[in-house]
């Protein structure tokens, strides 16, 4: 149950930055990656259907559009990401109730602060919400 | 009449892993009765006690949001296909806030809180 979260640090300077495009509404996406990988490596950004500074909610023909995608490409969505605006990194209540996707890492990011973020992952399955390490990596130096 | 239905990974344990499964009807209530008597328990994860779709999946009948084709009462043919995919929402927002700006949706209850039972 040691899990970590290895992504790459490009992926997540551009998370960060759709949190901050989309501030105060709460920005949603999903990194996928090939099946069986565990590693993140194509990001897409999704619409924040509900358009809310507290709730986010994929679109649903967004999402098959997405998800067929990725089973064709032989993909799965390993990092499942929003944002807080106004509270800290940390699932809420309504997060661990849709968490829908065992073998994702739930990723949040809060922009409550202007000139810092807080990054943090979870493992969210049956309820329970397991936190992890993330594990940054260069790709210039990893790959 | 066969149906092909994508399962999500979270609902595979009703399918014993199966990614694909083969049900019949001609209407979604139908197909669900259908999965339901071969995969038990499947229902009470894709319909509430209340006898609306939950909130938590999404289905599509090939390209179509179900709730845009009349919901359980949406017809299906011979030869279409059925996906069933977690709806991936959340935020920072209680769960019973969250239920109240979403409003009473007549296709989507929102009163569910249930989802570990079954």
């Amino acid at each position: 149950m040691n899990s970590v979260l290895t992504i790459d640090s490009a992926i997540v300077n551009a998370i960060v930055a759709h949190a901050r495009r989309d501030h105060p509404d709460e920005a949603c996406g999903v990194v996928a990656g090939p099946a069986g990988s565990d590693l993140p490596t194509r990001l897409i950004p999704m619409d924040n259907a509900a358009r809310s500074m507290t709730f986010y909610e994929f679109d649903s023909l967004e999402q098959l559009r997405v998800w067929r995608e990725m089973d064709d490409n032989d993909e799965e969505p390993v990092v499942i990401y929003h944002s807080h605006t106004a509270t800290e990194a940390y699932p809420s209540r309504t997060d661990i109730s849709f968490a829908g996707e065992p073998a994702a890492h739930y990723l949040l990011v809060s922009t409550r602060e202007p000139d810092s973020e807080e990054i943090r992952s979870f493992r969210i399955v049956d309820g329970v919400v397991t936190e992890e390490e993330i594990n940054i990596v260069d790709a210039t130096v990893d790959a | 009449m066969a149906i092909e239905v994508r399962v999500p990974t979270i609902l595979r344990s009703y399918t014993g892993g199966s990614k694909v499964v083969e049900g019949a009807g001609d209407t979604l209530t139908a197909l669900i009765d259908d999965l339901d008597a071969k995969h038990s328990g499947l229902k009470g994860r894709l319909i509430t006690p209340e006898g609306g779709l939950h909130r938590f999946v999404n289905i599509y009948i090939n390209d179509e949001d179900v709730r845009f084709l009349g919901a359980l009462d949406a017809k299906l043919s011979d030869g279409d296909s059925v996906t069933i995919l977690p709806a991936v929402a959340g935020g920072a927002l209680g769960f019973a806030a969250a239920a109240a700006l979403l409003g009473p949706r007549s296709n989507r209850p929102a009163a569910v809180l249930d989802r570990t039972k079954g």
